[in-house]
């Protein structure tokens, strides 16, 4: 027991059990993703609700990664400000790693090595132990040893946190179930760190885990993973993408959730059994071939997607354009990263809202929705197939990095087997056969919808498609009155599609004056801080956004507070600018909270926000 | 596109085709291109090919992108579906449409414009997919609709209307369809129906991307001395030395039919390509010697026309893509959704 000699566990201020969080700083691509995972699986599993936050570079190997995780037991899991254990593994960053720590904090350090003298502190405790030294005998391959360095770090933290080791063995068996070779060595590792650390430090520390309940009925899953499942459970067919960063695992996952659920037996000419697939996933040219693919997809009568990230939203809104005017159902993933260009491709933003709400030149308006969670993604992502159907033009689902990439612990899914897809409205045959002409974009609907054809059926639902200027024959036209009957229209139905946008969430307090506004991935880190400030005897009250166009609730919650405060990740308050233009408010009425900076936002920024604009 | 209504002036009556359609049901709109267009005779020859074909009009999905030739959908089979996207962007919207709905027959119009400059990059990777289409390139060398400047086909010298000539090498689509493994590459010329209907023909029985390259002169811009796309220059150096017939399933080929074929290609529905002349050693079938015979005629200033190259054996876009024969639009909810059980399953691995 020798670093722990020098403070006992009372002597800190606030022993923290299930509530505390943790940084590791390691090398991209060492193998430290499947040391972090296992240690945020594990917490998971003992019922301690808990977030993985993964900080990495645009970068394959090399340059410093991080991973944070928060353990909450009142579930508040937004990024943490500052971190109780520092696991440091990178060189390169060692001295600002050192930094993250609390006064009083645990710094985990590879002793095979001498610290740099710039790289203590006096306030935080330092945990050597010889990760490398140690690995050195039991692993002789290099490249070997340096991932299961990264295991043996795992081990040590299990020890000092006091993760179920049970827990931790079955995580192992089920991760290695077909590799008994690799299953031995990373147990091996796993040992290594954890006797070490049990031998020669008083373990567990002060913040530590124990078993709760705090996660019954939870699954922990990242965002994309869900979209595609949301697209999978709604019937999307077709889905056609260009690889890119954060936005790649949306179709990657849909195309092994096809290969698992939508392939069919066939038997070819020869008798020959094969298999089939009723999908298709392609990865087209750049991000207007995407598009271009999906609405021509749609046209034939699929239900097809495309996901992207902010510069294939840039590149797609031509195509977006073409979807609105020419009225093709079209739904677009935009899983947001940081701009403007190409920004920072790893790290986090709500900047693309304005774009994606009037994207392409001339008169446009979409229908946006903004999942705040991975459940969200689930939900959101089928119902933009119903509203794409319904009102027969492109949805864009506004998803992020933070979302999309990262592990959260949310509610589990559930289906309705009676469920069945809105497709809108689209002429049968018979439907047709009744009709004296038809004409596509007349005899609009109540929600100013108007009847469309699928080729391939029908000659006498033909009908030209086009882009170009058209009347509600679907003729072409240069006439100002044909003209302008289209777009009025299109603008109305717009407006009326509130009606079916998912309602905001709205949490009200007793009677207080002010408000928050925000969206998506926000949320954990807003509902905290209006925790906290409750705390400190401060009511809030808050609702949050969920799709565009805003409903009249939405409206109703600005016009009953004195002064309401958008919180949002991006410089220029695109909500607030949204909000503004949309609903013709006195803009006095909307403060701004703006996190943009490239890290998911935390409560702390958020309080200090709110504190700041009610002092003024 | 402003569209007028064709009169109906009644005739004796016409001759019917197997589905007992007359060639008025093959016919669109009353073309609004300049009187003398080279499209307007792609166009009769598309009317002529398709009806000859005996195409159901409901099964034709005809798309475009943008400019002279984008417009000239509206100008055949009124009865099918149109679509007139936006600049360049056909080959992606028919790379969907047919992903989706593989029972259609799919034909794109486009223009050297279109394909060759704001296309390029979806022209290329539609053959590379083999996309199961016809594929139009209506070339003029010219942009007609911004009034006359040069296209990425222009040829090195070839003048302008006011009189200036091109500097920049321009992009054959031929030897660049050849070059990205197209499985069919044709040529032809708009002054020249009775070589275009057979090549029409054999591009829509083709089973993957048919390309055809229709020099199509431009009357208002591009139909001067000094230009190598008007109708008087592609006569004097057209290089006709292939002819070919497309023969359909239901004629039996025999001896002593006048097709002393040197070579014929069997095509996926039953029909036969025959070619009646080829020059000397020429095998068709036979990429590498169909791009060092286009490279040898481009030197000697020839256009070489004709079905210049054919694979009836290449993997389409859907065998690529492993769909089912099933088009997936037909496909009903119950075969798509997993439901509820399923979702219960699945999500074990996140707990």
């Amino acid at each position: 027991m020798t670093v722990l000699n020098r403070q006992s566990k009372g002597e800190l201020k606030n022993p923290k059990v299930n509530n505390f969080a943790m940084r590791f700083a390691n090398v991209n691509g060492t193998g430290s993703a499947s040391a972090n995972n296992l240690i945020l699986k594990a917490i998971f599993r003992m019922g301690v609700p808990v977030s993985g936050k993964n900080l990495f570079p645009s970068n394959i190997q090399g340059l410093p990664t991080w991973y944070e995780i928060r353990v909450n037991e009142n579930g508040h899991t937004a990024r943490a400000a500052e971190f109780d254990l520092v696991i440091a593994m990178n060189g390169q960053t060692y001295v600002e790693d050192v930094q993250t720590l609390k006064e009083g904090g645990y710094l985990l350090f590879d002793s095979s090595w001498q610290l740099p003298p710039e790289a203590t502190r006096q306030d935080v405790m330092p945990i050597g132990i010889p990760l490398s030294a140690l690995c050195t005998n039991p692993f002789p391959e290099p490249r070997e040893r340096v991932l299961l360095r990264n295991i043996a770090y795992a081990g040590a933290v299990s020890a000092l946190i006091d993760l179920d080791q049970d827990i931790v063995s079955t995580l192992l068996d089920e991760t290695f179930s077909r590799n008994p070779k690799l299953r031995s060595s990373n147990r091996l590792a796993l040992q290594i760190g954890y006797e070490y650390a049990k031998e020669n430090f008083d373990c567990p520390l002060p913040i530590h885990l124990e078993t709760s309940n705090g996660n019954a009925g939870k699954i922990m899953v990242d965002g994309n993973t869900l979209t595609a499942l949301g697209a999978l459970y709604a019937g999307a067919t077709v889905a056609a993408w260009y690889p890119i960063t954060p936005a790649t695992s949306v179709a990657e996952n849909f195309l092994k959730l096809c290969e698992r659920y939508r392939t069919v037996e066939f038997t070819d000419a020869d008798g020959e059994n094969e298999t089939r697939n009723n999908f298709a996933v392609l990865q087209a040219e750049d991000e207007m071939a995407a598009l271009g693919m999906v609405l021509g997809a749609s046209w034939a009568g699929a239900r097809a997607f495309t996901s992207t990230s902010g510069p294939g939203i840039s590149l797609m809104n031509e195509i977006i354009g073409l979807a609105y005017y020419s009225e093709i159902p079209a739904v677009i993933i935009d899983v947001q990263r940081t701009g403007p260009s190409t920004g920072m491709p790893t790290r986090v933003q709500q900047a693309d809202l304005l774009t994606c709400a009037y994207a392409s030149h001339g008169d446009t308006k979409h229908l946006l929705l903004f999942p705040a969670d991975p459940h969200e993604c689930f939900t959101l992502t089928a119902k933009a197939f119903d509203l794409a159907d319904h009102f027969q033009t492109p949805v864009i689902v506004l998803s992020d990095l933070d979302i999309g990439m990262n592990d959260w612990v949310v509610p589990e899914l559930v289906w309705d087997d009676n469920y069945r897809w809105d497709r809108g409205r689209i002429l049968s045959s018979k439907e047709l056969a009744e009709l004296p002409k038809f004409l596509r974009y007349s005899d609009p609907d109540a929600d100013f919808v108007t009847s469309r054809t699928l080729p391939g059926k029908d000659s006498k639902g033909a009908f030209f498609t086009r882009g170009s200027g058209h009347d509600s024959q679907g003729g072409y036209t240069e006439q100002p009155e044909a003209y302008q009957a289209v777009v009025d229209r299109l603008a109305q139905k717009h407006q009326a599609a509130s009606h079916m946008m998912p309602e905001p969430v709205i949490r009200l307090g007793e009677g207080s004056p002010f408000g928050i506004i925000t969206l998506g991935s926000c949320e954990a880190a807003v509902l905290e801080a209006i925790e906290e400030l409750e705390g400190d005897g401060f009511g809030i009250d808050y609702l949050r956004v969920r799709g565009f166009p805003f409903q009249k609730s939405i409206e109703d919650f600005i016009q009953n507070h004195e002064c309401c405060i958008v919180v949002e990740q991006n410089r220029d308050a695109q909500l607030r600018s949204l909000l503004l233009l949309e609903l013709g408010i006195d803009p006095t009425l909307l403060k701004s909270v703006l996190s943009y900076g490239g890290f998911p936002i935390n409560s702390d920024f958020v309080v200090d926000g709110i504190r700041e604009i009610l002092k003024g | 596109m402003p569209s007028i209504r064709k009169p109906i002036i009644p005739l004796a009556p016409l001759p019917r085709n197997d589905l007992g359609l007359t060639i008025r049901a093959y016919e669109g709109s009353m073309s609004t291109l300049c009187a003398g267009c080279g499209h307007d005779s792609i166009t009769a020859a598309i009317v002529r090919a398709f009806y000859e074909l005996s195409l159901p009009p409901e099964r034709i999905a005809k798309l475009s992108g943008i400019g002279c030739s984008s417009k000239t959908p509206t100008y055949f089979v009124s009865g099918a579906h149109g679509f007139n996207s936006v600049h360049g962007r056909m080959p992606p919207i028919v790379t969907g449409a047919n992903a989706a709905n593989r029972s259609s027959i799919y034909i794109g119009i486009s223009g050297d414009g279109d394909s060759l400059s704001i296309g390029a990059g979806h022209f290329v990777h539609a053959i590379r997919r083999n996309l199961n289409m016809v594929y139009l390139i209506e070339n003029n060398g010219v942009y007609g609709l911004t009034k006359g400047q040069f296209s990425a086909t222009a040829d090195i010298g070839s003048a302008s209307k006011k009189g200036k000539a091109n500097e920049t090498p321009p992009i054959d689509p031929v030897s660049l369809a050849l070059s990205l493994g197209a499985s069919f590459v044709a040529r032809s010329f708009s002054g020249d129906k009775a070589q275009l209907v057979p090549i029409l023909k054999a591009a829509v029985e083709h089973k993957g991307f048919s390309m055809i390259d229709v020099i199509s002169p431009c009357v208002q811009f591009n139909n001067h001395p000094g230009s190598t796309k008007s109708y008087h220059y592609v006569r004097e150096h057209e290089l006709r030395e292939i002819e070919q017939e497309y023969l359909p399933p239901s004629i039996e080929i025999t001896a002593n039919m006048s097709v002393d074929d040197l070579v014929k290609v069997r095509m996926h529905d039953g029909s036969v390509l025959a070619f009646r002349s080829l020059p000397n050693g020429y095998d068709p079938r036979d990429r590498e010697a169909a791009i060092s015979y286009v490279a040898a005629a481009r030197k000697a200033n020839e256009i070489p026309t004709g079905i210049l190259y054919i694979d009836e054996d290449a993997a389409d876009l859907h065998d690529l893509a492993g769909t089912t024969e099933t088009p997936l639009v037909d496909l009903e909810f119950d075969q798509l959704c997993p439901g509820s059980a399923e979702l219960i399953r699945f999500q074990e691995a996140f707990r």
